[in-house]
């Protein structure tokens, strides 16, 4: 069965903490992670509720397959209401705290209410405890991890943490585990700091088992471990080159967002690419890159260590950043990078260091910046709002200072948490913000990839890369190559990956191991796990009706059609070079047709068939 | 031909898949905390490291048990708790000077490494190479074919 099935409920408002029985009901027909606490927030909370108010609720998940071998089968995901969207947020994290959580006995966590003052959870298996955090709030995420493991002396504790940024209101905060692992997007971070819970730390020692068939189990993890390895992405591209694989692939071909999406080529993406990481700098004649790192269970290891050129200007008076961690991954490399027009490949690292120490998202981030930098070219924001520096388009400075300001949540930093489209709305250009549904681009552009342009519009977290890459059809022609300058056949192949994605997002495995596997990889590796006859079909099945409940959410939540687009920029400025130039996004060309398929009204509401097909009868959804 | 395990940290990316299969071998369940491989993380150094019982000819696990509970396994040079034997009292935990003694307080005895018989999980498990489990007498030799290789660049190159 895999499930534990059991869920540690936390009341932080009166402090009470109990433990109750899996809805193995639920986990029938949403799995777990992403799909099963989507089902429990829906039932639980009204969806207009206010994100930041005691009643929302923050669950942490894991799905049936963490903590096991099955290769990835460490992650866990962190399903709230998003304070920037307003939508459903669900930030899925690798690292090795699911794991722990798992191995603690808890299929999930679910913290409801606000504690009058700050504290972390310890839990250590069966015995949850939540301590005062007054000496810890107020610092960052890293800060806290060590506090807490030295004040237990227990280097296996494995901590989720916020930071500054979430305290202060940062709307795009991140929660981040093992130090440079985050659930990094749409702010869930910044729930969990409203909620007073500085961090969650965890010692697992009861193991998981319960699998079902243990020798289908394995022979079907060790089948699956040799596709992974087989396979030139995820076998060779990854570990070498992390997710950063992709820059010079997506530069090539005209679909790299540049200085707030004005440009869809950078001229420096090689400076800041995975090979680049690679090249011995030129002071001390290391390379960026120390070493790939794996995720608990992950045999393919696309993580990145990194180390800053201690010459730097960013840390040469600052050892505290001499050590190596976590480095950049492609989308923090471009939002950090090409969208703000900066080539600087240890300012970048800086950055990013930045983000993992005070947890915030560096994709919403930078691009906010980037928003930032085009106002101030605009003479909109002026030095008057940075406190005299240039906010220029290509600044290293500019990006360090940010970042730091960001971090701490500190003068301009506080608009800068803001995000782009509040940012944006403030100064009075809303139309300089790229965002769907009030949350910022990732590093594929549209115009230059025609299907994520249908993607980022109908995603229910607004836009993101992981609800539907069709990349990897488009461009890296996986499972099928499909033309990214065209949008026909793209409605059925955003939905077939949005169906998809929403499964695995569900099992507890990462969703990069779809470079090389199928759903018939993963579904045997589910079903010989878990009880109820998990086949491809009903996998597929699972990832349809968990999209159109965070679609009924959102409905319900007053987020509609008339929010399924994209900026203006995207869709009427073309793309100035590359094989996209001369094209905008022709969303308006996939869109009703996505609506049809997808078994919508016109309006974009599941129709009555498709509800009950789908078995879609949530009671928050009621009236 | 004895064999042991060659361990190569250069190449550990700190997956755990090793300790997994250790406790899943062991015990029937994924469970890291229990395994008798362990992998540490150095962070600011960006390094992962296994440690494990290297299986010392003259253990002092085996020498220091008052009860005779640790033997040798002849097959695989391994040396091995004898569960029925074991009385718990962790004098072997305190003699071995790695560490790679444990005592488990669910089962109340001593646990180690005991080379899965003579067919280590871990090193079947590792995606890496980080484990093998080679000729007792050649660990040394993907290291010495290493160096050996960019020797023979260098001279190439010249
Ligand atoms: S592929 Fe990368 S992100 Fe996914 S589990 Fe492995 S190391 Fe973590
Ligand atoms: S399985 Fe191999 S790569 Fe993974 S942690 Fe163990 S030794 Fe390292």
């Amino acid at each position: 069965m895999s499930w534990t099935k059991k869920v540690l409920r936390i009341n932080l408002s009166n402090g009470r903490i109990s433990s109750e029985p899996l809805r193995m009901d639920w986990a029938g027909e949403y799995l777990g992670q992403r799909g099963l606490a989507t089902k429990y927030l829906t039932e639980e909370i009204d969806p207009k509720c206010d994100a930041l108010g005691p009643e929302n609720k923050l669950i942490m998940t894991t799905g049936p397959l963490t903590g096991t071998m099955a290769a990835t089968g460490g992650r866990y995901s962190i399903v709230t209401k998003s304070p920037l969207t307003g939508c459903v947020a669900c930030s899925n994290s690798g690292g090795f705290l699911g794991a722990e959580m798992k191995s603690a006995g808890w299929d999930m966590i679910i913290f409801e209410g606000k504690a009058p003052k700050p504290v972390f959870l310890y839990l250590e298996n069966e015995t949850a405890v939540l301590v005062p955090a007054d000496e810890i709030w107020g610092t960052s995420c890293w800060h806290a991890d060590e506090w807490i493991h030295r004040k237990y002396q227990d280097p296996l504790l494995r901590i989720a943490v916020v930071g500054r940024s979430a305290e202060k209101g940062c709307l795009y905060a991140a929660v981040v585990n093992d130090l440079h692992r985050a659930a990094g997007r749409s702010g869930v971070g910044t729930v969990m700091a409203s909620k007073n819970l500085k961090a969650v730390a965890i010692r697992g020692t009861r193991g998981v088992g319960n699998v079902r068939d243990i020798s289908a189990f394995m022979a079907a993890v060790n089948k699956g471990k040799k596709v992974l390895a087989d396979n030139a992405v995820t076998g060779q591209g990854l570990p070498k080159y992390g997710t950063q694989v992709m820059m010079n692939v997506i530069n090539e071909i005209g679909a790299m967002p540049t200085r707030n999406m004005r440009e869809v080529q950078f001229e420096g993406s090689n400076n800041i690419s995975g090979e680049a990481m690679h090249e011995p700098r030129k002071s001390d004649g290391k390379p960026n890159l120390v070493t790939n790192a794996g995720c608990f269970a992950c045999t393919i290891a696309c993580g990145r260590i990194s180390t800053i050129d201690r010459g730097h200007f960013s840390i040469s008076n600052k050892p505290h950043y001499w050590g190596a961690s976590g480095g950049l991954e492609y989308e923090a490399a471009w939002a950090l990078g090409s969208d703000i027009g900066v080539d600087d490949l240890d300012a970048l690292t800086y950055a990013n260091f930045l983000c993992n120490e005070d947890g915030y998202d560096p994709i919403s981030f930078g691009s906010t910046l980037a928003a930032a930098m085009e106002l101030y070219e605009m003479g909109v924001i002026t030095k008057k709002q940075t406190g005299g520096v240039e906010l220029k388009f290509g600044s290293a400075e500019a990006l360090s200072w940010a970042a730091e300001v960001t971090a701490k949540g500190e003068g301009f930093g506080l608009e800068l948490g803001l995000g782009s489209k509040r940012l944006c709305e403030k100064y009075g250009h809303p139309e300089l913000s790229m965002t769907v549904k009030g949350q910022e681009f990732p590093a594929y552009d549209p115009r230059g990839i025609q299907g994520m342009g249908l993607a980022y519009a109908t995603s229910n977290r607004g836009a993101c890369h992981l609800r539907g890459y069709t990349v990897a059809s488009e461009v890296l022609g996986v499972p099928v190559k499909t033309d990214p300058l065209v949008t026909e056949g793209k409605a059925d192949l955003v939905k077939a990956f949005q169906d998809a994605t929403a499964a695995v997002d569900s099992t507890g495995l990462c969703v990069f191991t779809t470079f090389a596997w199928t759903m018939e990889d993963i579904a045997p590796q589910v079903d010989a796990a878990c009880e109820g006859g998990w086949s491809t079909e009903k996998m597929l099945e699972t990832g349809e009706r968990i999209w159109n409940l965070e679609r009924e959410f959102n409905l319900a939540a007053g987020i509609t059609a008339k929010d399924d687009t994209l900026p203006p920029r995207l869709l009427k400025e073309a793309a100035k070079t590359g094989p996209a130039k001369g094209m905008v996004n022709n969303l308006h060309e996939m869109l009703p047709k996505y609506y049809e398929i997808r078994g919508w009204t016109k309006d974009g509401v599941p129709s009555k068939d498709t509800r009950k097909r789908l078995g879609l009868n949530a009671s928050g959804l009621a009236g | 031909m004895l064999k042991a395990l060659q361990i190569e940290p250069e190449k550990c990316t700190g997956c755990l898949q090793c300790e997994m299969a250790c406790s899943f071998h062991a015990d029937g369940v994924f469970n890291p905390s229990k395994s008798r491989i362990k992998i540490f993380t150095f962070h600011d150094e960006g390094r992962f490291v296994p440690y494990t019982c290297t299986q010392c000819s003259e253990a002092w696990c085996m020498h220091a048990c008052p009860v005779e509970a640790i033997v040798l396994n002849e097959k695989t040079g391994a040396k091995e708790v004898l569960a029925d034997v074991c009385v718990g009292c962790k004098v072997c935990t305190i003699a071995c000077p790695f560490g790679t003694v444990n005592y488990d307080q669910t089962s109340k005895i001593a646990y180690k490494c005991d080379l899965c018989g003579g067919a280590p999980e871990c090193a079947k498990a590792c995606p890496t190479g980080a484990i093998t489990y080679v000729d007792a007498d050649h660990t040394g030799l993907a290291r010495m074919r290493g160096h050996a290789a960019k020797s023979a660049n260098m001279s190439a190159g010249a």
